[in-house]
């Protein structure tokens, strides 16, 4: 007979380290500076606080649309696609032709060729006119998106496959350049404004329709505009992932690539899909952003996509949950930072935390240290 | 069981033909033939490293050999990719049970039958044959694989496999790291699963055991089949006697 060995979980109690140690006395010291830094903020000017948390929150959720394509990318084939912001920043744009030029557009290199839809919108534009272009921006952003990532997916990661991680790291890169390029030569080099089709009454806050107290516009319709998009979304979503065929397909091939293929999943197909799915949800993002933002340019998906990507990672990455509250968490920082501290430091806060997350919490606020968890 | 095959006879499910299988410029598989015929359970053994495994990523389409031919049921799936070749019926229990640890135990199940109708009868005739096989994944049903212990992990990977309700089941390692106990009921129900109508190829390092259940027996050493034939005339030749039971 040959040996058998029982196998019984090994449950190790060591003491911690000194340094496992340091680093929770470190951690706990900047948590209490924060707490400590938010609260008295909140004491002192309860209001204006109540309007950045509002702000916040906002921003938040389209940081958190940004994050989770990256999230699922990285849950299933463990790439950064950083191409993922640019995908993003090309949706706000086509939002952009939409709701000014009332056309669908297709940039190509030199040209671009136009597409009627139906009219410029304003923000003066009757109620089913509005309706209109948000509801042609949605499905138009969406599947350019979709179909931008999913040609990039087939071109550039498909036939890497199997090769060492990097070499799709630096095609994903290359991508990104590449997508720039394409928003450059589309919409040019400046700032471009965005109509605002909603008006940005106030519901709660000072002189709100809903609510009338205070002295600071707290919540208003642009808010509640990011919200009806932005929720929906996040629950298809989840709907789509915990319930749908491919959606199992996706968590199978996420936790065992092998033993999804001998399930008779077919993981290329999976792998395709979820790129598709990563670039339908920028492609809602771009349309929530040119909601509430009124301008965008060719850059913004580096810088967005970088600070979306920061919130992948401080939920821990690779988990779809954690990319909303780490997107959350990041848009009232950011929001906070610009509103009681210094916004010319914003960006520095952001990439402070990304730092520390990755040195005293590598794993992420709900990560596993695994792919996709639930 | 008896041995009423002495060789796949006419009725031949799986056959490879001189297979050439590698692992990037290793060498893998230096031409394995060998076959399994309907009701039998064919057993592989060999040292650590022989190529057993390979041989199934070879016939489940995980790995494809560079040269030689697999069919199952006649038709060439040398070169299929594994998922089509699951839905031709055939499934594995893989070596290391690689169940999705953050699905629940019947979430791992549906899994088993992903390519098939859900809603179709034979699905829950399926999961109440596998609730039956193995009562604990019943007991166990909506906890998350990953914490179930190695012995039903090996149960769940098994009854995973056998949601795709295959006509050939292949079984890699089944009993390794297991505690004795569990072995030999693991092996109790491969005999179980081989009555009622599936074909088994079953991969272990426990030849004796293997043997024990085996209509015929196949043993593999560094990429070549070494010798063939009966369980029970494998189990009294000399040379696996001393090589791979451990006798003197």
């Amino acid at each position: 007979m040959t040996e058998t060995s029982v196998p019984s979980p090994v449950v190790v109690h060591r003491r911690p380290a000194v340094s496992d140690r340091l680093r929770w006395i470190f951690g706990a010291l900047i948590l209490l500076g924060l707490g400590y830094w938010l609260i008295s903020a909140a004491v002192d000017e309860p209001e204006r606080f109540a309007q950045v948390t509002v702000i916040g929150l906002s921003n938040g959720m389209i940081y958190a649309l940004v994050a989770l394509g990256y999230t699922l990318v990285y849950g299933i084939i463990e790439l950064i696609n950083f191409a993922h912001g640019d995908i993003f920043m090309l949706g706000t744009l086509q939002t952009q032709s939409i709701f000014a030029d009332g056309s669908l557009q297709i940039p190509l290199l030199f040209f671009v060729i136009s597409v009627p839809l139906g009219t410029a919108a304003t923000v003066s534009s009757s109620g089913l006119e509005k309706t209109y272009a948000i509801a042609m921006a949605l499905t138009v952003s969406v599947v350019f998106c979709l179909a931008i990532n999913a040609a990039i997916e087939r071109i550039g990661y498909k036939p890497l496959r199997g090769q060492p991680r990097l070499a799709p790291l630096i095609t994903a890169i290359g991508f990104s350049f590449i997508l720039q390029g394409i928003g450059l030569s589309w919409k040019g080099e400046g700032r471009i404004a965005i109509p605002q089709l909603i008006p940005d009454t106030v519901l709660i806050g000072e002189g709100g329709t809903l609510l009338d107290f205070g002295s600071f516009p707290y919540y208003t319709v642009r808010d509640l505009m990011v919200l009806l998009i932005t929720a929906p979304v996040l629950i298809a979503l989840t709907l789509l992932i915990q319930r749908s065929k491919p959606g199992k397909a996706m968590r199978a091939t996420a936790q065992d690539r092998d033993a999804a293929a001998m399930m008779g999943i077919s993981v290329d197909r999976t792998i395709s899909f979820t790129f598709a799915l990563g670039g339908a949800i920028a492609g809602a993002g771009g349309v929530v952003y040119a909601l509430y933002v009124g301008t965008t340019y060719f850059q913004l998906g580096f810088r967005l996509g970088l600070i979306a990507f920061t919130s992948a990672v401080l939920g821990g990455i690779g988990n779809l949950s954690g990319a909303v509250l780490g997107g959350v968490l990041i848009g009232l920082v950011a929001a906070y930072n610009d509103g009681f501290g210094d916004a010319r430091w914003t960006y520095t806060v952001i990439f402070t935390i990304l730092i520390l997350i990755l040195v005293f919490r590598p794993s992420g606020l709900l990560g596993e240290r695994t792919p996709e968890g639930q | 069981m008896s041995e009423q095959a002495a060789t796949g006879g006419s009725n031949l499910l799986l056959e490879l033909d001189d297979i050439h299988t590698y692992y990037g410029s290793i060498h893998a598989l230096k031409g394995i033939s060998l076959n399994v015929g309907e009701g039998e359970i064919v057993t592989l053994i060999g040292a650590n490293g022989a190529g057993k495994s390979t041989t199934l990523r070879s016939v489940n389409g995980l790995n494809h050999p560079r040269r030689g031919t697999i069919r199952f049921r006649g038709e060439d799936i040398t070169t299929k990719p594994a998922h089509e070749i699951v839905k031709m019926g055939v499934s594995q229990s893989p070596e290391g049970r690689h169940v999705f640890p953050r699905m629940s135990v019947h979430e791992n199940l549906e899994m088993g039958a992903y390519h098939r109708d859900k809603r179709k009868p034979e699905y829950k005739e399926d999961l109440e044959r596998v609730f039956t096989l193995f009562p604990r994944l019943k007991e166990r049903e909506s906890q998350k694989a990953g914490t179930l212990s190695g012995g039903e992990q090996q149960m769940l990977a098994m009854g995973r496999a056998l949601m795709a309700r295959p006509s050939l089941l292949l079984l890699d390692e089944p009993s390794m790291g297991l505690a004795p106990i569990f072995v030999e009921r693991i092996f109790e129900i491969v005999v179980e699963i081989n009555r009622q109508g599936t074909p088994v190829l079953l991969v272990e390092q426990n030849a004796l055991m293997a043997l024990d259940v085996a209509t015929r027996g196949y043993v593999m050493e560094t990429g070549h089949i070494a010798l063939e034939g009966p369980a029970g005339e494998l189990k009294t030749n000399e040379q696996v006697r001393k090589t791979y039971l451990g006798e003197d």
